[in-house]
């Protein structure tokens, strides 16, 4: 049956903005206009009332970690892609770090068809810039770009050779897979449990300083510029990383960048009385370094919102902070957290949307918005639904969050994939 | 007066008033260890056990003898010898530890915030006998009483701490006690081994040795570990020695009733000449002495002891 969304706030960065109806058929926009069908006509439609809210391209989220293959204990495909219909993504991009690593095509084969047969958010994988994310030897980008890589990192690692990185971006280019750098100078952050400054040192934690990522994202910048090939910098946290790739905007560099929503709400401050749900790599930098954050989501220098998604289990987080492992979930809580930035002024609605789905749509080569012809992948978001968030009941096997019991405000209602709805809030009547 | 609290972590969480108490216990229990029959029944029926997830000879025997001149059972567990070694967790040892109904857990880890964790989830007293490089609260209060026992005061004083500040629990404990108690804290020590930030507990930070000794009350040597070479730190001991080491002409620019201090274990001859160590001015057996009273203080505050026992 067609489905028709009706009488929504319809907002597609750049090119819609207005009270509209939204017509599907087939898994395919087909209409988009006012009063698309009088009352009366839509008896053979599955209709949406959409009014007062808001309705988006779906989001997608570039950088989370579903841990499958080999950690099904922390998240899996489905539990994973279900948490990112949840909270409205219709897409996420899942990096390579499993067991086995995604650097064959089995791997990436075995991602879709575990993510088809979830039937939630769309799954793509992102594949190994090197063998085992070892460093040494270049994936066949060709045949995982064939099984259905959207891009390529060694995210969790970074490509310490430099030599490895300047081919890694030459190489893929004949495949059109942007490579997605985790920038972490080894030398200098190893040992590191947190940012180095005085709450580590009050704390008795050995600190990783900003220059561990800073130096890293100069080099790849250096790179980029070297190549021509852009490269897209993941999870920034430093001000200095905001600072370089400004500068390197400024000069025509062909570079992108992410961060995530601890990066532009919370400090290490948050790490406090040990809590390892404040444990993530890169770490939480201080009050400055946010401030640069959101300087820099403000400004464009940073194109996108993603959350870092990295489900761990008790078994890894109730445990000494030293010892335990590094990240928190966020697919669940991306929304109303980066409703925040728009309450605070820093980006209006149309530009939160754009770091949440388009531009990273745009940095994968994926098409996205809300347009004829294209599928219908859909969020549909109530601004002013204040509520405080509940971890326990995540559709994610892990519960990391430092964000549990937060009072919040806006959420994800509706969720389509290719005109499927694949996630309703029990609140929302369709 | 009693101590309100369960747990001894850190010096943050002592008040001045709480820290006064401790100190004035430990100043009555040290007459017990002098006594000919070095045993009073005060904590009979009560069990203390001993946690070290790092090797320690000093602490640990400190806690095990105060523990036992109270007549308290006491029982020493290791890394090496619990169920560390099986894969168990810290807070499920502990867990099992706390169902065999002990009054208080002394213990000490290579992690820093280790005790806070395990200290939330216990009912069970917990006393840090050191956290990784965080903190170590009787350490602090002995280097208290043993000030405050030979200058009758702590407050206005100059304390030096001179050494790897970053990799010390003790330097932070005694940054927050000696200035909560009134002190001023000047730190020493190679660039390399001050940590960023720490004149926010605090302290004010000289490169120069000389600086930080002269006029100083107290003068506390930490202890250099050969091992930070291979972290860039500094390049030998020799040099260490010649820039840093504590000897007779650097400290003739200290106060003439300086005292001298170290947690120990000394390197003599590295931090400290060897003549400096066993001088007039050292008090560093001193301060072993009295880290019994004061742990014999803290078993007897933590378990309640002012309200139904005396120290006789």
């Amino acid at each position: 049956m067609p489905t028709l969304i009706r009488g929504g706030r319809v907002i597609d960065p750049g090119h819609v903005n207005d009270i509209l109806d939204i017509v599907i058929k087939d898994g395919i926009i087909v209409d988009i206009k006012q009063n698309a069908l009088e009352k009366g006509n839509d008896t053979d439609f599955t209709v949406i009332d959409a009014s007062g809210k808001l309705v988006v391209p779906g989001l997608i989220d570039m950088h989370v970690h579903l841990r499958d293959p080999g950690q099904e204990y922390k998240e899996t495909i489905e539990s994973g892609s279900r948490a990112a219909a949840f909270g409205g993504f219709t897409a996420v991009c899942c990096m390579p770090n499993t067991n086995p690593v995604n650097d064959c095509r089995q791997v990436t084969e075995y991602i879709l068809e575990k993510a088809a047969k979830a039937g939630a958010a769309r799954v793509y994988p992102v594949a190994a810039v090197s063998k085992g994310l070892n460093g040494e030897h270049l994936c066949e980008y060709g045949e995982l770009k064939e099984a259905g890589a959207v891009a390529l990192s060694d995210d969790g690692n970074p490509v310490t050779n430099s030599r490895l990185m300047r081919r890694a971006l030459e190489y893929s280019t004949r495949f059109k897979l942007p490579v997605i750098s985790h920038c972490e100078e080894l030398s200098l952050a190893a040992g590191g449990a947190m940012n180095e400054g005085a709450v580590a040192t009050r704390m008795g934690l050995p600190g990783i300083p900003n220059a561990a990522e800073s130096i890293m994202v100069v080099r790849d910048i250096a790179l980029s510029e070297l190549t021509g090939v852009p490269v897209h910098i993941a999870h920034v946290s430093a001000m200095e990383s905001v600072r370089a790739i400004r500068e390197a905007k400024r000069r025509g560099v062909p570079v992108t960048a992410e961060t995530a929503p601890h990066y532009f709400l919370l400090t290490d401050a948050s790490v406090k009385g040990y809590d390892t749900n404040a444990k993530m790599n890169p770490p939480l930098r201080t009050e400055q370094d946010k401030e640069a954050v959101c300087q820099g989501l403000a400004d464009g220098t940073i194109d996108v919102i993603a959350t870092d998604h990295a489900p761990h289990s008790l078994i890894e987080k109730a445990v000494e902070f030293d010892r335990a492992a590094n990240g928190v979930i966020g697919l669940e809580t991306s929304v109303p957290l980066g409703l925040k930035l728009v309450d605070a002024g820093i980006l209006d609605i149309s530009g939160l949307i754009e770091k949440m789905s388009t531009n990273p749509a745009r940095i994968l080569g994926l098409a996205a918005g809300l347009k004829i012809g294209l599928p219908a992948d859909i969020t549909v978001i109530d601004l002013e639904l204040s509520y405080q968030i509940d971890a326990g009941r995540f559709q994610s096997l892990s519960r990391n969050t430092p964000f549990d019991k937060w009072d919040v405000k806006g959420k994800a209602m509706m969720t389509l994939v290719g005109g499927r709805i694949v996630f309703c809030d029990k609140n929302f009547k369709s | 007066m009693a101590l309100s609290k369960k747990d001894i972590l850190d010096m943050e969480s002592l008040s001045v008033d709480e820290i006064t108490l401790i100190l004035d216990t430990a100043d009555r229990m040290k007459e017990i260890s002098q006594r000919p029959i070095k045993k009073v029944p005060t904590l009979r029926g009560k069990t203390v056990v001993l946690f070290f997830y790092e090797p320690s000879t000093r602490t640990r025997t400190s806690f095990d003898i105060a523990a036992k001149r109270l007549s308290a059972d006491s029982l020493s567990l290791s890394a090496s010898t619990s169920s560390m070694v099986k894969g168990e967790t810290l807070m499920d040892t502990g867990r099992n530890l706390e169902a065999m109904n002990p009054d208080v857990i002394v213990i000490r880890h290579t992690c820093a915030g280790a005790p806070h964790v395990l200290a939330k989830i216990l009912k069970s007293s917990v006393i840090n006998a050191g956290d990784g490089m965080h903190a170590h609260p009787t350490q602090s209060l002995l280097d208290l009483m043993t000030v405050r026992e030979n200058k009758h005061k702590i407050s206005g004083l100059k304390i030096a701490i001179i050494g790897d500040i970053s990799h010390s629990r003790v330097a932070r404990s005694n940054i927050i006690g000696f200035t909560k108690m009134g002190a001023d804290v000047v730190l020493s020590g190679p660039p390399t081994m001050i940590p960023m930030g720490i004149e926010t507990l605090g302290a004010a930070v000289t490169h120069n040795v000389e600086d930080a000794i002269e006029d100083a009350d107290v003068v506390m040597m930490l202890r250099i570990q050969k091992e930070r070479q291979q972290q860039f730190l500094f390049p030998t001991e020799r040099e260490y020695s010649m820039v840093y080491g504590l000897n007779n002409a650097r400290l003739s620019k200290a106060k003439d009733d300086v005292l001298i201090m170290h947690p120990g274990p000394i390197n003599r001859g590295v931090e400290i000449a060897y003549d400096v160590a066993d001088g007039p001015y050292s008090f560093i057996l001193d301060q072993v002495t009295n880290g019994v009273a004061v742990r014999m203080a803290l078993l007897y505050l933590v378990t309640g002891g002012a309200h139904h026992a005396d120290t006789d």
